[in-house]
């Protein structure tokens, strides 16, 4: 063991220094109308060997480093284990209550700046929530979600842009639209599993944004689109002036003084109504024969279509569903921007909503919204590293997957209840 | 019931049935032996539609279902145990069951569970297991479990008896046996040429994509060539 390990550290350590050294060792620098090669200054060639050395020395005990990490004390997480399936539901049910009464207060006592950032959360819930149907239900690796989100922002934001549709109209359009796509997507990629599946889905992903980067005509390209507009309360604004003929405006009606943190909380509280309704929306599907045939089809595809079950049918409702959520928070996305550009729906962004449902527990719409939660907030409060975000990041994941390979709360199905017998 | 005639099957260009009827009557157990790579899950894969036949028919209950799309086949009374069992590991015992019922209703999906767990009475033990945590012939049990729940008229088995113990694939046969005693014809596949063709009324011997022989079981164990051939002189 030492050996190999010996072997295998020199090699990872001979690895980091051919690759970093190039790369930051030497600085080009214009000499004139040529351009010569110059060795970097010493530190940074000692902070090269430093990290060859801890690649080495890491992987030269890794065994002893892993080990020590799943000796450390797992986080005790509450457990409903020993409830029955009724009890387990109606104390969920009771918990979802006080959350989302909560949820509705507070906005009221906290500040403007985690009010939008709670609408944020709001909208990552959305997202991981549609694409947990996708990837933790149904099984079928989908790299490319951030396309559907995309179709469901910018749907509203051409539709008010060239026909001036509100926003109450663009919101089940964008996210009909969303699904719309999901399902077109769905037929190439039918006989596809696993590794290929992911690969297609992410090309997928990257057309829908070049399109939108490139369409200049249309879409404005890299300058994005601007002035979307808020949403309105029956036709009240929430805008200093009424934009629109005939529209009235919040603070007028109730003759209050126009204060700008109306229409944040607006938006917030909008979110969370579609948040809640994703949860539902989608626990219901889950109970329904369609989401038992997701999980019969993510366990074993052969087994799943022998039993009668539609190969086809499945995936094309996984697909379409999930997109169809990522829609409704594109569309809440683009409004709360007020300008979205193809640069907010990079892979990254998918790589983070995938994260986020591997993170919470596939599967598990608890711990999609608790990693949602976590995913979201944690960087923003640690704005200080911003620079080592990502690295913190990385760091999460492996620690994660190493304590909680299952995610932070494991899915627990809810089983179907036979009549009892008589 | 199940009638097979003249069936050509390709994967590809390649074709690995060449010319292949059986016919299987109602209430009757038919056993299909072969070797390894003989066809015996092409076979049955046609008859399911995955893949289809290029050429020949399959016609259940006089029903020409040769083209027929898999998931309409598998929900008109053909029940399938798959090689190597396909259990959802996931899932308990009983989601196992209750997928084997997906288009029935509650009240069936319950009657038939009864019936599993009278047959299997190991099954009903094991209800909240994970189906993936089983034995290899408990997995088999489901697996079986899991096809009758859906009250099939034809029960298809590939290999029941793949890497299991003696003691077990004798439990496994006597199940069979009453599964015919119960109504259910019986088209079973098997390497295990001795028991299948004890069990079987009729039985065929496929051999590299063609039917080499066909007879009743008991003619077939006292055959001398198939006796030096499968069951090992
Ligand atoms: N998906 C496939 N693609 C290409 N060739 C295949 C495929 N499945 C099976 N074959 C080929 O078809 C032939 C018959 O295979 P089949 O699986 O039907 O044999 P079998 O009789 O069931 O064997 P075993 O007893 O080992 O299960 C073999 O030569 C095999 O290589
Ligand atoms: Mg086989």
């Amino acid at each position: 063991m030492a050996t190999s390990n010996l072997k295998h550290a020199l090699f990872c350590a001979i690895i980091t220094l051919v690759v970093s050294y190039p790369i930051l060792g030497f600085n080009l620098v214009s000499q004139g109308t040529s351009v010569g090669l110059e060795g970097a200054n010493p530190t940074t060639v000692t902070a090269v060997f430093l990290a060859a050395l801890a690649v080495f020395l890491f992987q030269l005990f890794r065994d002893q480093i892993m080990s020590g990490l799943g000796r450390v004390p797992k986080p005790a997480l509450p457990t409903t284990r020993n409830m029955s399936d009724a009890t387990r539901v109606r104390m969920q049910n009771l918990i979802i209550l006080f959350v989302v009464i909560g949820a509705a207060i507070w906005p009221f006592l906290a500040s403007r700046g985690s009010v939008d950032l709670a609408t944020l959360v709001l909208i990552y819930v959305m997202l991981a929530l549609g694409l947990n149907v996708v990837v933790g239900l149904a099984g079928l690796l989908d790299l490319g979600y951030v396309a559907f989100y995309a179709v469901g922002a910018y749907t509203f934001a051409l539709l008010s842009q060239y026909f001036g549709i509100s926003f109450w109209v663009a919101l089940p359009t964008g996210a009909l639209l969303a699904a719309l796509f999901g399902l077109a997507l769905g037929f190439p990629v039918l006989r596809l599993r696993g590794d290929y599946l992911a690969i297609v889905t992410l090309g997928f992903g990257e057309i829908i944004r070049i399109l939108l980067n490139n369409w200049t005509s249309l879409t404005g390209g890299p300058n994005g689109i601007g002035g979307i507009p808020d949403p309105t309360l029956f036709g009240m604004e929430f805008g200093r002036r009424v934009k629109e003929e005939g529209n009235i405006s919040f603070h007028d009606f109730f003759g209050i003084a126009y204060d700008s943190t109306h229409k944040i909380i607006f938006l917030y509280l909008i979110a969370l109504v579609l948040a809640v309704m994703t949860f539902f929306a989608i626990r219901r599907l889950m109970q329904m024969p369609v989401g038992r045939s997701w999980e019969a089809l993510r366990e074993d595809e052969i087994a799943a279509r022998s039993l009668g079950l539609s190969r086809t049918g499945v995936k094309l409702s996984a697909f379409t569903i999930g997109a169809f959520f990522a829609g409704f928070a594109g569309t809440v996305f683009a409004s709360k921007q007020g300008f979205i550009s193809p640069e907010s729906f990079v892979f990254l962004e998918s790589a983070i909503i995938l994260a986020i449902v591997v993170l919470g527990g596939m599967g598990s719409q608890f711990g999609v919204i608790l990693a949602a939660i976590a995913v979201t907030i944690l960087p923003e409060l640690a704005r200080e590293f911003s620079e080592y975000r990502m690295l913190i990041f990385g760091a999460a994941m492996v620690l994660m997957m190493v304590w909680r390979p299952q995610g932070l709360l494991p899915m627990r199905r809810i089983h179907i209840h036979l009549d009892k017998p008589e | 019931m199940l009638v097979i005639e003249d069936v050509h099957t390709h994967y590809g260009k390649i074709e690995a049935l060449h010319g292949v009827s059986v016919e299987v009557k109602k209430g009757e157990i038919v056993s299909l032996i072969g070797a390894n790579g003989a066809g015996k899950t092409t076979l049955l894969m046609t008859v399911c539609g995955d893949p289809q036949a290029s050429s020949g028919r399959v016609i259940l209950e006089g029903r020409d279902i040769t083209r027929r799309p898999t998931a309409e086949i598998m929900r008109s009374g053909i029940s399938i145990v798959p090689e190597g069992r396909r259990v959802f590991p996931g899932l308990t015992v009983a989601e196992n069951l209750h997928m084997g019922g997906f288009f029935n209703t509650k009240s069936e999906i319950r009657k038939s569970q009864q019936h599993v767990y009278e047959l299997f009475p190991r099954l009903k033990e094991r209800e909240n297991q994970r189906a993936g945590t089983m034995s290899g012939g408990e997995q088999q049990m489901l697996a079986i479990g899991r096809a009758l729940m859906s009250k099939p008229t034809l029960i298809i088995l590939d290999e029941p008896s793949l890497g299991l113990a003696p003691l077990i694939i004798k439990q496994i046969f006597e199940i069979i046996a009453k599964l015919r005693d119960d109504g259910i014809t019986v088209f079973l596949v098997e390497q295990n040429a001795h028991q299948a063709l004890k069990l079987a009324d009729r039985g065929y011997v496929l051999e590299t994509g063609r039917i080499r022989l066909q007879d009743t079981g008991a003619n077939l164990l006292a055959n001398p060539d198939i006796q030096n051939a499968y069951l090992g002189g």
